[in-house]
């Protein structure tokens, strides 16, 4: 059954190792829905965290074919129960002096922050794990949102 | 003491053991080509016509030998001329290092003249690549090549050098090559449990692979079939690796493979895949492979477990060391009851008709072996000569049959016997190629005439494209679409224009003393040999295909 896998893989950081993670992924025919790099501490290395929808087979055959490149010291899969997992979002919504208030409060239930604020409308920021973000939209969903942003998640093993 | 970046390059080579070198000049690796004249005593230098045929003579070379091949293209055409090659070299696991000079660094990126992202371009047909833009990195790259390419799963890996960087001076301290990656380690129970599957079978068949082949595994495979008394199937990557024809080795499986290999696959109650990867030209149809058997694996790339057929049982690992700890733990057994089942599946195998004056390809090709004999090393291009050869060349030694298996390159062929005869001074080498694959990469005929390269070429000339005719006939109801090829080509004329000798045959006589002639020359020959439009490779199971979907006429 399908469904959204994380996985965290050290790189060695060296120019084109993104392209060659990404390479694979798209010649073997799955598409990455969202997409983290970062530093780590050690500057020879870096940590890309990716999500996307798979099965179990298609996640073996994947973990197996991106630990075979040269530049990917390991690759791991991380789970809600044993990993923190965070997204931040941006949203940008259009409001008029009497909802304005109404989506301040929503923002707060989720422990929102609004960043930006004109006449016309409102940008808030959000963190936490990608459901909860999920859930924020789709109670905004009734609101005028312009557009938004997300980052894609970051993971860290407990 | 500093040297150029040219000069660190080829000594590097040197020390990592290479003596054959496939190049073609141009201005990005001009730089390596003068300091190649200082070396010349050293290192054998071949310009193929074309990048291409370099490419594929680099991989001749490697399939023959077992060594690395090693190939040099300028930058831009020339770099993009070699990706047929190395992506052949890349389908079939063959070790190659591949060096492309790029524009200078100033240039990089400004859309020069000849630049191209090779290194961008070949990343999906290499196992890894690396653009050298210091020369101080320039030995350990080259050196970090040769290892990668002959680790784990062997493959091509490419350099691609900034021009100036080869013409940047830097001290040269020759390092020690490096270690090959380590193969990946199995544990003994691992070992036991793959013996406890084999010594409970009844009817085991083992299924084996170019694998087999990388690690030069062929003496403990037939150890194995000889101890259990297992019976044995190769792929085209194979053919020669199991010893002669005999009770326990079957022959080749898959679509075009015989039926009595297809059939014992089929009523096996395990089968045992060695180095192999289950591709769509033996297992032909997932759903019905092997159904009533337990499948175990053993291979050297953890990324093949599971990824076409689901196996019950897989040992990531080299196929010689597994097989070296396995062999101990291995009942002996006479299997009586499952090798007489195979003996009546082969009274069915197809038999091609004979034929007196006309020329069969399978009489064709059996005279040739038999006349030059099992030292012959028998090279192919891709359609239905190659099946047909691959059917009857009769190879009883690995690396004797080299053919592009993976990827299907027509062109293959001509390169890889000039690769093949450098590799092999003192082996016969005979390319088996069709009309439409020769006139592919004719023009490596004049790199055989320049360096004086004795291969026999024959041409089974059918005036098609045979194989794509043959789909076009069994499957697509007779409409021969853009296949058939004109009658107005004189090979004979074209061999003399290429300063080569050139013969035509039409009779099996004919064919006999033109043969006969040929190998009395010192240069290379091309006979081309007239066969029926019609010819069939047979049988056949088409794509998709069980036993039951054989094809016999």
């Amino acid at each position: 059954m399908k469904k959204m896998r994380v996985l965290s893989i050290l790189v060695k950081n060296n120019a084109g190792t993104l392209t060659r993670v990404a390479g694979l992924f798209a010649r073997r025919g799955y598409n990455i829905d969202t997409l983290t790099v970062s530093a780590t501490k050690d500057p020879k290395f870096s940590k890309i965290t990716l999500t996307a929808e798979l099965d179990d087979f298609e996640t073996s055959q994947l973990m197996s074919q991106t630990a075979k490149l040269q530049e990917v010291v390991s690759i791991e899969e991380l789970f809600d129960h044993n990993s923190v997992l965070r997204e931040i979002l941006l949203v940008k919504v259009a409001v008029t002096h009497e909802c304005r208030s109404k989506l301040i409060e929503i923002a707060n239930v989720y422990k929102g922050v609004v960043v930006d604020l004109s006449r016309e409308s409102m940008i808030i920021e959000l963190t936490g794990k990608p459901q909860k973000i999920d859930a924020f939209i789709s109670v905004i969903d009734n609101f005028n949102i312009i557009n938004f942003c997300r980052t894609g998640v970051t993971a860290v093993q407990r | 003491m500093k040297y150029t970046g040219a000069e660190i390059l080829i000594k590097t080579l040197l020390d990592e053991g290479v003596d054959t070198i496939f190049g073609y000049p141009g201005g990005a690796v001009i730089d390596i080509y003068n300091a190649l004249f200082d070396y010349q005593d050293q290192i054998r230098h071949i310009r193929p016509s074309h990048e291409q045929g370099g490419a594929h003579a680099a991989d001749g070379y490697a399939r023959s030998t077992g060594k690395t091949g090693v190939c040099i293209a300028t930058s831009g055409p020339g770099a993009t001329n070699m990706i047929t090659g190395i992506a052949t070299a890349y389908m079939d696991s063959i070790p190659l290092v591949c060096i492309t000079g790029n524009v200078a660094s100033h240039l990089i990126g400004k859309d020069a003249f000849q630049e191209i992202d090779i290194y961008g371009v070949t990343m999906s047909v290499t196992k890894h690549n690396f653009m050298v833009s210091d020369v101080a990195k320039l030995q350990d790259t080259v050196r970090k090549a040769f290892s990668i390419a002959n680790s784990g799963r062997k493959a091509p890996v490419l350099i691609d050098i900034q021009k100036d960087v080869m013409q940047n001076m830097f001290e040269y301290e020759p390092k020690p090559s490096l270690p090959l990656a380590e193969t990946p380690q199995f544990e003994q129970n691992e070992i036991e449990e793959l013996a406890e599957y084999i010594n409970n079978a009844e009817k085991p068949i083992i299924y084996a692979g170019g694998g087999v082949n990388s690690a030069n595994a062929s003496p403990e495979l037939r150890e194995l079939m000889n101890k259990a008394n297992i019976p044995a199937v190769n792929t085209i990557m194979t053919i020669g690796v199991l010893g002669p024809i005999d009770q326990l080795n079957l022959g080749m499986v898959g679509m075009h493979g015989k039926n009595s290999s297809n059939f014992a696959i089929e009523n096996s109650d395990l089968v045992i895949a060695l180095g192999t990867r289950f591709s769509d030209r033996v297992a032909l149809n997932t759903k019905h492979f092997a159904p009533d058997a337990k499948i175990v694996q053993v291979d050297i790339d953890a990324s093949e477990m599971n990824k076409n057929i689901k196996v019950d049982y897989a040992v990531v690992g080299d196929v010689k060391e597994v097989l070296t700890e396995l062999l101990p733990l291995i009942d002996t057994k006479k299997r009586e009851a499952w090798l007489e089942k195979i003996a009546e599946f082969k009274k069915d195998d197809y038999e091609a008709p004979c034929c007196e004056e006309q020329i069969k390809p399978h009489q064709l090709i059996s005279y040739v072996v038999n006349e030059l004999g099992e030292d012959l090393i028998v090279v192919t291009d891709v359609g239905q000569h190659q099946m047909w050869t691959a059917q009857c060349c009769a190879r009883t030694k690995p690396r004797t049959f080299l053919t592009s298996g993976g990827l299907g390159t027509m062109g293959f062929g001509f390169g890889a016997a000039i690769g093949a005869k450098v590799g092999n001074p003192d082996k016969p080498v005979v390319l088996f190629t069709g009309d439409g694959s020769f006139t592919m990469n004719m023009n490596e005929l004049k790199t055989a005439v320049d360096h004086n390269i004795k291969t026999t070429t024959i041409i089974l000339n059918n005036h098609t494209l045979g194989m794509v005719r043959q789909w076009q006939n069994l499957l697509y109801n007779k409409r021969f679409s853009q296949t058939d090829i004109s009658h107005s080509f004189d090979y004979v004329k074209l061999a003399e224009a290429f300063g080569a000798k050139g013969y035509s045959c039409k009779t099996v006589d004919e064919f006999k003393t033109a043969f006969a002639d040929s190998q009395k020359q010192d240069g290379p020959v091309i006979i081309e040999v007239l066969i029926d439009q019609d010819e069939l490779v047979l049988p056949m199971i088409p794509a998709g295909g069980t036993v039951e979907d054989i094809i016999m006429e």
